[in-house]
């Protein structure tokens, strides 16, 4: 054992748990698949902020991307259910209990098409989670056909082209009253962090559509969701960084080139700012920006839009603080009496 | 023909007096008119004289306008299904008076609202022309109320022409009204208007009567959806995901209402979430999320959302993951016959989802076990680890039943094979699929168990039973058989069947409402044809040992119920022995209507007379 002590400690994190406890089994997805790169943003996020991985629940579709939760925080629970209905039983599990750390991770078929309309009602809910979409704008699992992401007039392999307008998620869930909208690149290391972090410590649905590249299927010339695509027209409309609560840093920063926004858990989201005039928290001006975005052939991104008040399903539906799945008997089953009083009325 | 087949019908030959106590009555109305409460109050009216009674609404799928009717029966016999033969008819609605008048047997009584003039459509019936607008008159001046005190006067009418005693209709207003004191005075007079009219001006001429019995005592009155809220309210429920349809939606309606009074704990929250879902799909995908996660979950639905739900259904069984799911039945198939009744999802919930989906059935056959098995079925879906169907109707459901006290839990509620953290420190580990009991029955943990070594990965996928993607053909193999073998368990813990009767060569074997014209069935067969038969009622699926037993202890097995294909033939059939399947024969319809029993006698005797 002298080798190992000669070792140097692995890096922990404040739990005292080392990335390797943050890991899950190796990837079976194809090699600089932006999904990869994803889960590796996610497992690290999760790392840095000290969660323990027992408390997160990890939920997926049907799909390449809802594969990947087999491929990080292999000590979390995870439920690979079916396409398009991973909204559903996440909201049922977060019902089920409230403490559990949701993280949704679908993709463009399983949300944009399959799954439209359970994505479109947990936005409205508000649902407390994660919810991550892998876009690639195409089937990876069926071979490459469009999906609902793709742009229009953008091209398959096989020289079909995209007739019909792209269905942009992030602000369909702005217009359903989605209070954490985000959008990224799997290429883009450093925002995509920040933005994951930030997703963990907001109280509500956090949305992130971030454009993940199918090296496979969908990363030629005439593809608007390849790596080159990407690295020409993503627009960050701010810089970001995220400050853990725990860190009391005071940095001098200009108010009117950075807007701060405090999440639930005391951490801050600090966007410097690359455009004038931008600020997330206005619902009607995201919604403007994002389509001018579209039209002019950027992809924006960055935390398009946050509202850090807005109450949870979990507020709207009162529920206590324990997990309704681990209430004792005596809390949920009515004492005698109360069935002779219903009986009686019943008489 | 059934309607003619040589049976002797127990009104003709009849000693004057013999419809005392034992008569059908069915009231004629629009849709939306009030007639509901006037026809409960009949109801309950004739329920504290201590009266055997049972009521039935035959609605159309309308909020206002379209025909209706209901039918309430009475029987110093203690039948409680429905009677084919219409003894008293109450013509309300110009609509269809003629045609129902035209319908009735000889003999029957009507009486109708005088303007529609139909009394001379008939020679062989009682009639008793009633003023309704002239009675109500006096009673307000809003037209909008008169309308719908029409209907109340009625009441007060049958009670005088029937010997419902007036205190008893004055209680049930009471009871009906409650504390709307306006409306409670209102239809009193207008009960009261009817009553007094019928007493001075009315001739009665025929035999219908009530007199008090005390056949009562202790009972209530009930639906079926409400006694199956209040099971899963005494079952802890936690978590209910639903979407409207008919004839399901007034069990959540009255289990959150039910939640809302019993449900709150002392800082105020509620120990529940209800969740109005988008669709089915989702319904039950939260449902299903939910047990996974450890809560007592459940939806209702009936026929079109049980289609929607089948791919989570086989998610369920395949991942093996707990939910309740209450189906009350209506006539299919696609939208069919929303508002009328069927046992018509028994094939399809039986295998509800692709590949080799099996499930869990239960079958209720009376309000009271509406009741125990939405007790029953927490328990069992939670023991096995798999969705659970109750299999109510619409006539169970949304009818009104006289029922026994439900009686309290017995046991503790069976959360099943749970792991904690405790466990898994004990254990070191597990694997979420390994049959270590020899019952087919893993162990699971919850999802947020604080333990390095809790999680597993929930999947529709192929795994083995670490839990882990496989597509080993041996793994999966092992996985269906072993899932194969904890349903075969289900037959030995689902509730036993209810045997009747012993020794005859001839057997009846049904299941649900039709539970309550085949026991009515049994004593005409004996009084009209002299044909002993002995009683199986199905109450699980998969299927007791007791059934083939029964099937084996008799030469010819007829199989009731309410669809068109012989649904449970079909499952026992599968299930049986070449040599018993052959001895089951069907009465199987499907017409909307709940079953009667002289529809399933003369039924029976023609195929005993054939063979």
């Amino acid at each position: 054992m002298t080798t190992a002590a000669n070792a140097p400690a692995p890096r922990t994190n404040r739990l005292g748990l080392p990335l390797t406890d943050y890991r899950g089994g190796k990837t079976t997805l194809c090699a600089g698949c932006g999904h990869n790169a994803i889960s590796e943003r996610i497992l690290e996020a999760a790392f840095d902020l000290g969660i323990p991985p027992e408390r997160v629940a990890k939920l997926s579709g049907i799909g390449c991307s809802s594969k990947s939760p087999a491929y990080f925080l292999g000590r979390s629970h995870a439920f690979n259910g079916l396409h398009g209905r991973m909204p559903a039983i996440a909201t049922g599990a977060v019902l089920a209990n409230r403490d559990l750390l949701a993280l949704g991770v679908s993709g463009d078929g399983d949300s944009a098409s399959i799954g439209l309309g359970q994505f479109s009602h947990l936005m409205r809910r508000n649902l407390p989670m994660v919810y991550v979409i892998e876009d690639n704008g195409v089937y990876g699992l069926t071979k490459g056909q469009f999906s609902a992401t793709a742009d229009r007039g953008a091209t398959l392999k096989t020289g079909v082209v995209n007739d019909l307008p792209a269905i942009d998620t992030c602000a369909l869930a702005i217009q359903l009253g989605a209070s954490f909208v985000g959008r990224s690149f799997s290429g883009d290391k450093r925002q995509l962090a920040a933005l994951l972090k930030a997703a963990f410590s907001h109280r509500g649905t956090a949305l992130l559509d971030v454009i993940s590249p199918c090296v496979t299927f969908n990363d030629h010339e005439g593809s608007t969701k390849s790596y080159a695509y990407m690295k020409d027209h993503d627009a960050p409309i701010h810089e970001l960084s995220y400050v853990p609560a725990r860190e009391d840093i005071a940095v001098d920063y200009d108010p009117g080139a950075t807007v701060e926004v405090t999440l639930h858990d005391g951490s801050r989201l600090r966007l410097r700012k690359l455009e004038e005039g931008y600020d997330p928290r206005d619902r009607i001006r995201a919604m403007t920006r994002i389509l001018e975005s579209a039209r002019g052939g950027e992809v924006l991104t960055g935390l398009l839009f946050v509202d850090v008040a807005a109450p949870t399903f979990v507020d709207l539906l009162g529920l206590p603080d324990a997990p309704l799945a681990t209430l004792p008997e005596a809390m949920v089953r009515p004492p005698k009496e109360a069935l002779d009083e219903i009986v009686e009325a019943l008489r | 023909m059934i309607e003619q087949a040589a049976v002797q019908h127990p009104r003709e030959g009849m000693v004057p007096g013999s419809r005392l106590n034992d008569f059908s009555i069915q009231v004629a109305t629009a849709n939306g008119s009030g007639s509901q409460s006037s026809n409960t109050v009949l109801l309950r009216s004739l329920f504290q004289m201590g009266v055997p009674v049972s009521g039935k609404n035959l609605f159309p799928s309308n909020i206002a306008g379209l025909p209706t009717w209901y039918t309430i029966r009475v029987s110093r016999h203690g039948w409680i299904g429905r009677k084919k033969e219409i003894d008293l008819l109450v013509a309300m609605n110009p609509e269809t008076a003629r045609q129902d008048v035209l319908g009735l047997p000889p003999g029957a009584v009507v009486v109708f609202d005088a303007p529609l003039g139909i009394s001379s459509l008939r020679k062989d019936l009682t009639f008793y022309p009633v003023p309704f607008d002239r009675l109500v008159e006096p009673v307000t001046t809003d037209p909008k109320l008169r309308k719908l005190l029409r209907n109340m006067a009625y009441v007060g009418v049958l009670a005088r022409l029937l010997s419902i005693e007036e205190k008893e209709v004055e209680t049930a207003i009471g009871k009906v009204f409650g504390k709307k004191a306006k409306a409670r005075e209102l239809n009193l007079s207008a009960a009261r208007a009817g009553f007094e009219w019928a007493a001075g001006g009315v001739d009665k001429v025929d035999d219908l009567k009530v007199s008090r019995l005390d056949q009562n005592r202790g009972k209530l009155i009930v639906d079926g959806n409400s006694a199956a809220a209040l099971g899963a309210l005494f079952a802890g429920v936690t978590v209910v995901t639903w979407y409207p349809i008919t004839p399901s939606s007034s069990l959540v309606e009255s289990l959150i209402g039910y939640l809302r009074k019993y449900r709150v704990s002392a800082d105020g929250k509620p120990t529940f979430a209800v969740v109005q879902a988008e669709d089915e799909l989702s319904a039950i995908g939260m449902a299903i999320g939910a047990g996974w996660a450890g809560a007592r979950a459940m939806t209702a639905t009936s026929g079109p959302g049980l289609s929607l739900m089948s791919e989570f259904a086989g998610l369920g069984y395949f991942a093996e993951v707990p939910a309740v799911i209450f189906d009350i039945q209506r006539v299919g198939p696609s939208t069919g016959l929303p508002t009328r009744t069927s046992q018509g999802d028994v094939l399809k919930a039986a295998f509800l989802s692709h590949g080799d989906t099996q499930h869990v059935l239960l079958f209720p056959g009376s309000v009271e076990e509406c009741f125990t098995m939405g007790v029953a079925a927490f328990d069992l879906a939670e023991r096995l680890q798999t969705p659970v169907f109750v299999m109510s109707d619409l006539d169970l459901g949304m009818n009104n039943w006289m029922a026994d006290p439900f009686p309290y839990p017995r046991t503790p509620m069976d959360r099943g094979k749970v792991l904690g953290k405790e466990d898994l420190e004990r254990l070191g580990g597990f694997a979420r699929y390994r049959d270590v009991d020899g019952d087919g029955i893993g162990w699971r943990t919850l999802p947020g168990t604080d333990h390095p070594r809790a999680a597993y990965f929930a999947r529709g996928t192929g795994h083995d039973e670490n839990a882990a993607y496989s597509e080993s053909p041996l793994a999966f193999e092992e996985n269906m058989d072993r899932l194969r073998r904890k349903l075969e368990g289900a037959r030995t813990l689902l509730p036993p069947p209810v045997r009747e009767g012993d020794g005859a060569e001839v057997g009846i074997l049904a299941y649900g409402s039709s539970h309550h014209a085949v026991v009515e069935t049994r004593a005409q067969l004996r009084e009209e044809a002299g044909l002993e038969s002995d009683y199986l009622r199905v109450r699980g699926y998969p299927f007791s040992p007791a059934v083939a037993a029964f099937v084996s202890s008799h030469r010819r097995v007829y199989v009731v119920e309410q669809n068109r294909d012989a649904q449970l033939r079909s499952l026992l059939r599968l299930d049986l022995p070449p040599e018993l399947a052959v001895r089951l024969r069907t009465v199987a319809h499907v017409h909307g209507l709940p079953l009667d029993a002289r529809s399933v006698t003369d039924e029976i005797l023609a195929q005993e007379n054939a063979s």
